[in-house]
């Protein structure tokens, strides 16, 4: 609104919207604390926690040593960041083709291969698992890769083809009548126009797989487990672990609130497949 | 070199006829305006020439030459669009290397030519910005820059003033004008508005619905209209067009006139009416006028100020070698 | 734009996500329709024979079943209202001039970026346990008697943190949605002399109401598959009060090793999720203009 708003209700509005978001965010917060506390101190009474106990990182030292968190990190990093730029490669053509040569069937086959993305995946669970059990897909990266590449590259055509559809066609037109051949377009005009979007798309979809819980918990066992299922280990602990699963959390997903900072709009355009503008 | 003939071109999309069967040729050193109201077909027609679409039947000759099944990169033409349409992520002088670049030719001399195209358009200080970073006559500017180095055989351009403000326009006209004259090479120029038809073509092409109206120079356009669609088309304000027993009375089913045609008197004149609204520009005075029996409105042209108000009566006599007529088909009547 | 030579370089570009896709759900789908009419069982060794509608039979008749349905119901349910009504209010506080805007959104869009597995343990662990949670802690505090969230209300406990995690992206969508009206109507409006509760109601709303159909649908389909928070806290349990369709099949399939009744199970799912899909498709099809 272009009227002056008087700071006083800007305040008031701060303090609200403040007070509710800072509780909302608090759990982030918090395990962050722990994570740098003893486990003994990440046991007592929170206001003993915050004020009258030492800070310290040897749960971070600990988590790493004692389960290989190493291991799990990378896993999470080659499945996610693969299974993105594998989907990137089939999508890309894909994407292109339905943005710049649109025929009849274009708009059903899109709507068509959303639809893909929206079969529960426990449906499928039985099949996958044994055909990967049959092949000795199962803990494998490779085999988690595929499937996460698979449930996301409907959401990798889909962000691809807006962000194509928003090239202006008669920049493309402009390359053509400049004496541009297909090559040289795609090259010189329509690649670097798209990065941007390009790399949106990563972004989300790298996050979408880091977070994937479902396939990385029923396919994966010691070997190929990200760091999904290594938390996940979590839920039958023996003695003290507050400290450790803080801290082990806290680097499970330090990169992708960092990443999703930087995501926000991408998150609305891939997620509601265009239905909200 | 830059001739351009179409022979039987026509086009459909899908099962819709926008273009039915038509012939055009376009002079070397021609500047050619099509005009017509909106979805006429006059940028489809362009973007036939050009070769961004395909034609469904006809032959498109440049230079004798059969360019029908051509690409648009091979045919020698240059286009300035509607948008600019320059490529966003490039500096202004990367812009207007690009085609010298896709033609391969030698860096020294892209360097050369883009140079003198700068220096041309007044573009030479803004060489290294972004087009983001420049007005929208700058951009147009670009535009026809890009379109310049190519040397090509024919200038295309899609309505390239519709984006500036009316000032703006009134210049880019002139220059636009001044870039033909200088270069001499053949240009099609596609608007709507008629008054840049006008002033710029040596030739317009009235297009309806996909129909060439009338092919002409500007002043056998105004003069000899060939019905009364051309005739309400040319021309600002709109002549007047009156049917009825009027129009009888000179063998007519409809008769025109142009309101700079009439003289207006508060005593005397052949027709009468009640001043409606004036519109005062200073130099001229347009009335319009109602409860003439006539049309309603109709609108006179009167040089300078006149001293009718709302509500007067008014006097108007047609200058009668200037009276357009027009039988029932629309068709002017010789 | 099109011409012939293009219109097969396109299909030949679009052939392997077509055909990824298509084998990506017809291979997988079509063996789960035909394990579901064979009893099949991975530790009883033998032939599967083909039984008709029998796994599909003891499927719905298990009690588990009717639990699994109506604590599936109860899951969406509950998570869609909080979200929602919650979505609707931080879209519309957030939308009000204030300091630090950006800093405060980051921290509500928060949430959604943390993994499933971390949120669940988090707030099972950190804050819901009577004991050594902070809930606890402040109820003790307090004087109350600490609430045992996953022993006395897991399933409440479960809509909770799913909501936490789920409240992100209907406020993000709705946020969004809410900054498209465009600022001239409700000028106009307020020319019309309408106070802010009719402006809500007469403008904002139906404004909104499209985007809160696309948020409920999109949310549905997600949540009808909870399963890492289930796994992860309650196992489904106790009994099978925190369990829901997916995870009553999961069960079925790799606990229990029954692929039959697991299959049958997850045709039932398939079709549940089909249902919702369709109409969300069809919101999206409108939309859609290529």
């Amino acid at each position: 609104m272009a009227r002056a708003v008087s700071n006083k209700t800007k305040l008031i509005n701060t303090a609200v919207a403040g007070t509710l978001g800072f509780l909302i965010f608090f759990p982030i917060l918090w395990i962050v604390v722990l994570s740098l506390k003893t486990e003994q101190d990440a046991i007592r009474a929170p206001l003993e926690i915050l004020f009258n106990s030492g800070w310290t990182t040897e749960s971070f030292s600990t988590v790493q040593a004692r389960s290989d968190y190493f291991k799990h990190f990378s896993n999470s990093v080659i499945i996610s960041v693969g299974s993105t730029l594998l989907g990137l490669l089939i999508a890309i053509p894909a994407a292109w083709s339905m943005a710049f040569v649109p025929a009849k069937q274009t708009k059903n086959v899109l709507m068509w291969m959303l639809s893909t993305k929206m079969l529960p995946p426990v449906g499928v669970l039985v099949p996958i698992y044994l055909i990967f059990r049959d092949i000795g897909l199962l803990d494998s990266r490779i085999g988690l890769t595929f499937v996460l590449m698979m449930i996301n590259l409907p959401i990798i055509i889909w962000m691809l083809y807006t962000y194509f559809k928003e090239i202006p066609g008669e920049i493309l037109e402009a390359a053509r009548m400049d004496g541009a051949s297909l090559r040289e377009e795609v090259l010189y005009v329509l690649t670097p126009m798209a990065v941007p979007g390009m790399a949106s798309t990563v972004l989300l979809n790298v996050i979408l797989a880091w977070n994937e819980a479902f396939w990385t918990l029923n396919l994966t066992a010691a070997k190929a487990a990200p760091l999904t299922a290594f938390i996940a280990s979590y839920s039958s602990p023996e003695g003290l672990f507050y400290a450790k699963l803080s801290a082990a959390s806290v680097m499970a997903i330090a990169p992708i609130l960092i990443m999703g900072w930087f995501s926000q709009k991408q998150l609305v355009r891939g997620l509601t497949f265009g239905a909200v503008k | 070199m830059g001739n351009i003939k179409l022979e039987t071109v026509s086009k459909s999309f899908g099962s819709v006829e926008v273009i039915p069967p038509l012939d055009l040729e376009i002079e070397e050193g021609e500047f050619v305006v099509f005009v017509g109201p909106s979805g006429c077909g006059k940028s489809t027609l362009l973007r036939l020439i050009a070769g961004l679409e395909d034609v469904t039947s006809g032959t498109v000759l440049i230079d004798g030459q059969n360019a029908t099944a051509v690409p648009p990169a091979k045919r020698g033409l240059a286009m300035v669009f509607q948008s600019y349409a320059l490529y966003p992520h490039m500096s202004v002088g990367k812009n207007i290397a690009f085609p010298l670049k896709m033609a391969k030719v030698d860096q020294s001399e892209i360097e050369t030519k883009v140079a003198t195209a700068a220096e041309v358009l007044n573009l030479t200080d803004y060489l290294d910005r972004k087009p983001g970073q420049l007005s929208g006559g700058q951009r147009q500017r670009v535009a026809i820059g890009r379109a310049i180095v190519r040397e090509p055989k024919a200038f295309l351009f899609d309505e390239p003033l519709s984006n500036l403000d009316a000032a703006l326009r009134v210049g880019m006209r002139l220059e636009i004008s001044e870039l033909h004259k200088r270069l001499a090479t053949t240009m099609i120029y596609v608007t709507h508005d008629q008054v840049e038809a006008m002033t710029m073509a040596d030739k317009i092409v009235v297009l309806q619905a996909g129909v060439i109206e009338q092919v002409g120079s500007p002043l056998e356009l105004y003069q000899t209209p060939r019905n009364i669609f051309v005739a309400g088309f040319i021309g600002s304000p709109k002549m007047n067009f009156i049917d009825g027993t009027e129009a009888k009375k000179h063998d007519a089913h409809t008769i025109g006139i142009r309101p700079e045609h009439i003289n207006v008197s508060s005593s005397e004149g052949s027709w009468k009416g009640v001043v409606g609204v004036a519109e005062h520009l200073g130099s001229d005075t347009f009335l319009h006028i109602h409860d003439s029996g006539l049309a309603d409105p109709m609108t006179v042209r009167v040089s300078g100020e006149v001293d009718f108000r709302y509500g007067d009566t008014i006097y108007m006599t047609p200058h009668e070698d200037k009276i357009q007529k027009f039988d029932a088909e629309g068709l002017r009547i010789t | 734009m099109a011409t012939k030579a293009s219109r097969t370089a396109a299909r030949a570009m679009i052939s392997p996500a077509v055909l990824l896709l298509l084998g990506w759900m017809i291979v997988p789908l079509g063996m789960t329709l035909y394990f579901s009419f064979l009893r099949y069982n991975l530790i009883t060794p033998g032939d599967n024979p083909f039984v008709g509608w029998e796994n599909y039979n003891w499927f719905i008749t298990d009690p588990s079943f009717t639990d699994a349905m109506f604590n599936t119901l109860v899951m969406v349910g509950g998570v869609l209202l909080i979200t929602v009504v919650g979505g609707i209010l931080f879209a519309l506080l957030l939308d009000r001039p204030m300091f630090g805007q950006g800093l405060i959104r980051i921290m509500v869009i928060a949430p959604f970026f943390v993994m499933p597995t971390v949120s669940a343990l988090v707030w099972k662990n950190m804050f819901m346990n009577p004991v050594n949670g902070v809930f606890g802690r402040l109820a003790t505090s307090l004087g109350f008697q600490p609430i045992d969230f996953f022993g006395q209300i897991p399933l409440a406990s479960i809509i909770f943190i799913v909501s936490w995690q789920w409240l992100p992206f209907a406020t993000l969508i709705l946020l969004t949605a809410l900054q498209s009206l465009d600022q001239e109507q409700l000028e106009a409006s307020e020319m019309d002399g309408a106070r802010w509760l009719s402006r809500f109601w007469y403008i904002m709303l139906p404004h909104l109401a499209r985007a809160i159909t696309v948020v409920i649908l999109i949310q549905t389909i997600f949540l009808l598959s909870i399963f890492a928070e289930i796994l992860v806290t309650t196992n489904g349990g106790p009994g099978t009060a925190t369990t829901n369709l997916t995870y009553l099949i999961y069960v079925s399939s790799l606990l229990q090793f029954d692929v039959g009744m697991g299959s049958a199970g997850g045709v039932i799912a398939i079709i549940l999720a089909n249902i919702v899909a369709i109409f969300l498709m069809r919101m999206i099809g409108k939309n859609l203009d290529a």
